[in-house]
């Protein structure tokens, strides 16, 4: 009973004293979708950003993977117990764009707090996703990465190529591939957000549209366009080589990168941020390549980003505000961005980062890392290649995959499975654009 | 043998109700009423705004292929469920009858799934079949049969119900125990003196004489592969793969708060609500006309 009694009494008098000490210092929340070494580093961040100043307290919370993290987001939101900063992953965006009185937008916020901030310091391919066609930054990206394509050099010596030969079209990959199957490789491609690459990547560097509407960026009435002659030719392709064994299927996400890290697979198409994983794993030579285009397009465009941004939700004292400020400016910062960038493999988000990040020699010693952001940055982003748009994305991602899987068995071609899913999603699209209106 | 107590006045029994209605109205009407009247409007997830659409959202969800599929998963998923955790429920439950020695303790082992929540049962079974670690897939394997419930939708089926099943033997099991016990044992003995087999008893005395409680547990059995499945469904399969476990119920979790369409959700519960109505007039209607014999 005795302990029972100084336990309260210690917790009530602990209480009090965060209490005070939560009152001298301004508290933020951050929510986020963060675990395992990404979790570790961001929390690095914000103890650094804690240490750095005395005025304002960062308390980060993670709240399960990204659609988790959002709904918790949306759900506090309507009980008005939201978080300061919410991390919202690419396919959220429009849901968040959409919701105007819901987040405050980052041109703004950064005005109001007078903190200096500079919207342009960000690869344009990265803020085009998160700044209105009227060129206002509404949230500020964080993690970032685009697709590529990854050898096991070890592999393709197995198969009597040359592990360095080209790969720079899907035709050279397709002969790599009946090279690697003749030898008797069990399993030569495999990929990851079969989406993400092979329909959302795919159009932008091919420079075709996704969807109408300069992919949803130019209005909520956008209607997909995935089901062109140049992506069911290339939809079509996947679907032959998982009929002749060349590509092997392994789940929506990215189940086949453990495949990869394995020494399995032969060549796979994933995100650059798999880099972490597959340097700690792989017990063979690896390499990693630009994502493979068709020869017939003219030269590849640049490719879209995956990963997440911050936003400043609505309803919070101005105070707080400044704090979120301070600390969004903060993980702006170019030694902040440049450490990022090279623990993790997602991009370098700003300029600055970029260039300090090829000055230490990073690229130098760790060959292939600069590739994502050369091909996110190869050429000026045009309405094709800023990114999408679009509501309710994350249900279409799940009707494509669903679809798709019916192209890999063999139980449709890619002509009516990419129409399918085109029709369903658009379903969607409209539901959306009606809820907000 | 009606008993009926008749009060004076109107206070006191209005204040013995209260608790009753009160809870019936936060915990019944007023969730009822909010999801018919947000089953009329089209929000966006923040609640911001929101529009009246009348009924377009029951329109939207009758002509969705993948709605109207989730009712055959449903019917599927809920017949399974119950037809098999009462057969062997009955089945233990006539073994167990006949013990002599014992008794006790095999009952308390029988009954002990019961206490395992739906969602650690679907750890459990998960944990089982799973392609990687699992014990019974690689006993399959060794078999030459490729398990494989990620991508097979037959299998995801097969191991939903088997997990949901699981738990609710153990309940079925109970329930026909205590019936088969309060069947006078002078009936029995005296088909026996007259030369009837087990089977011809079991089949001609006892079956009847249990049809109160099986049509009891069918009903309560519907109702919880209906609702309570949820966690096993959840922890196994999300649904999947291509929403061949998506029944009812998950597709109003998952349309409402994974891909926050309110509106539709709404209406989804109100097609259960109707759905739940029907099953309970029809509890109703023949378990308490049956119940005495």
């Amino acid at each position: 009973m005795k302990t029972i009694k100084a336990i309260i009494a210690s917790l009530a008098l602990f209480a009090m004293f965060a209490g005070t000490a939560a009152q001298a210092k301004v508290e933020i929340q951050w929510w986020h979708a963060f675990g395992g070494r990404l979790g570790e580093l961001l929390d690095e961040q914000v103890n650094k950003f804690n240490a750095s100043q005395d005025k304002y307290t960062v308390v980060h919370t993670r709240k399960g993977n990204y659609s988790e993290t959002l709904n918790a987001g949306i759900a506090a939101f309507r009980a008005g117990q939201h978080p300061n900063i919410l991390m919202v992953f690419e396919v959220g965006t429009a849901s968040l764009m959409a919701a105007k009185g819901a987040y405050v937008p980052m041109y703004q916020l950064m005005k109001d707090a007078g903190q200096r901030f500079n919207p342009n310091g960000f690869v344009s391919a990265v803020s085009g996703y998160y700044t209105t066609t009227d060129g206002k930054m509404l949230s500020m990206p964080y993690n970032s990465s685009t697709p590529v394509l990854w050898v096991n050099k070890d592999l393709m010596k197995k198969a009597g190529l040359d592990p360095e030969m080209d790969l720079s079209t899907w035709k050279r990959v397709g002969n790599a591939l009946d090279a690697a199957k003749a030898k008797g490789i069990d399993m030569p491609f495999c990929t990851c957000w079969h989406s993400w690459v092979h329909l959302e990547n795919f159009s932008a560097y091919h420079n075709i549209p996704f969807a109408s509407k300069s992919n949803g960026f130019a209005g909520l009435d956008t209607e997909l366009a995935f089901n062109s002659p140049v992506h069911i030719k290339h939809i079509q392709t996947l679907g032959k080589w998982a009929q002749e064994g060349k590509f092997k299927y392994m789940g929506r996400r990215n189940e086949a990168g453990k495949n990869f890290r394995a020494g399995e697979c032969m060549l796979m198409t994933e995100s650059s941020a798999g880099y972490a994983g597959i340097k700690k794993e792989a017990k063979f030579e690896f390499g990693i390549r630009h994502l493979p285009y068709y020869g017939a397009t003219e030269a590849p465009q640049n490719t879209i980003i995956g990963g997440s941004s911050l936003w400043a939700l609505s309803g919070k004292s101005k105070e707080e505000n400044k704090a979120t400020a301070a600390f969004l400016a903060f993980l702006s910062r170019t030694d902040i961005q440049a450490k990022w960038h090279q623990d993790t493999g997602y991009l370098g988000v700003t300029t600055a980062a970029a260039k300090a990040t090829k000055k230490s020699g990073f690229y130098k010693s760790n060959p292939g890392t600069d590739l994502a952001g050369i091909q996110m940055m190869r050429n000026k982003v045009t309405q094709n290649s800023k990114g999408l748009r679009l509501g309710s994305f994350d249900q279409i991602r799940g009707i494509i995959d669903e679809e798709m899987e019916g192209v890999y068995n063999g139980t449709k071609t890619a002509q009516v499975a990419l129409d399918s899913a085109v029709k369903r999603g658009n379903v969607l699209l409209r539901r959306f654009e009606r809820a907000n209106k | 043998m009606e008993k009926r107590v008749f009060f004076k006045g109107w206070w006191l029994p209005a204040l013995l109700v209260a608790p009753q209605l009160l809870i019936s109205f936060v915990f019944f009407f007023y969730p009822s009423g909010q999801a018919i009247w947000n089953s009329l409007f089209l929000p966006d997830p923040f609640g911001l705004k929101t529009e009246f659409v009348g009924l377009d959202n029951f329109r939207f969800l009758l002509s969705d292929p993948y709605y109207l599929a989730s009712f055959k998963t449903t019917i599927i998923f809920s017949t399974a469920v119950s037809v098999s955790s009462m057969a062997l429920g009955l089945y233990l439950a006539a073994l167990a009858d006949r013990l002599i020695k014992g008794a006790g303790v095999y009952q308390t082992l029988l009954i002990w799934p019961y206490a395992i929540a739906p969602a650690i049962a679907g750890v459990l079974w998960l944990f089982m079949f799973n392609g990687n670690i699992g014990l019974a897939s690689y006993y399959l394997k060794a078999l030459g049969y490729e398990w494989n419930h990620t991508l097979k939708g037959d299998q995801a089926m097969f191991l939903v119900i088997l997990a949901s099943s699981w738990g609710r033997i153990s309940y079925n099991f109970l329930f026909f125990l205590a019936g088969l016990q309060a069947i006078p044992k002078s009936i029995i003995e005296a088909a026996a003196i007259d030369g009837a087999s087990f089977w011809k008893r079991f089949g001609t005395i006892v079956i009847p004489l249990l049809s109160p409680i099986t049509f009891f547990l069918l009903v309560v059995n519907i109702v919880y592969a209906f609702f309570d499945t949820f966690g096993v469904i959840h922890t196994i399969t999300s649904g999947g793969p291509e929403q061949s476990t998506t029944i009812l119920v998950y597709k109003v979790f998952s349309d409402g708060f994974v891909s926050q369409d309110l509106g539709s959700s709404a209406a989804q519960s109100v097609i259960l609500l109707v759905l739940v109505g029907i099953l309970t007039v029809i509890q109703f209607k023949y378990i308490e006309r049956k119940v005495h014999y």
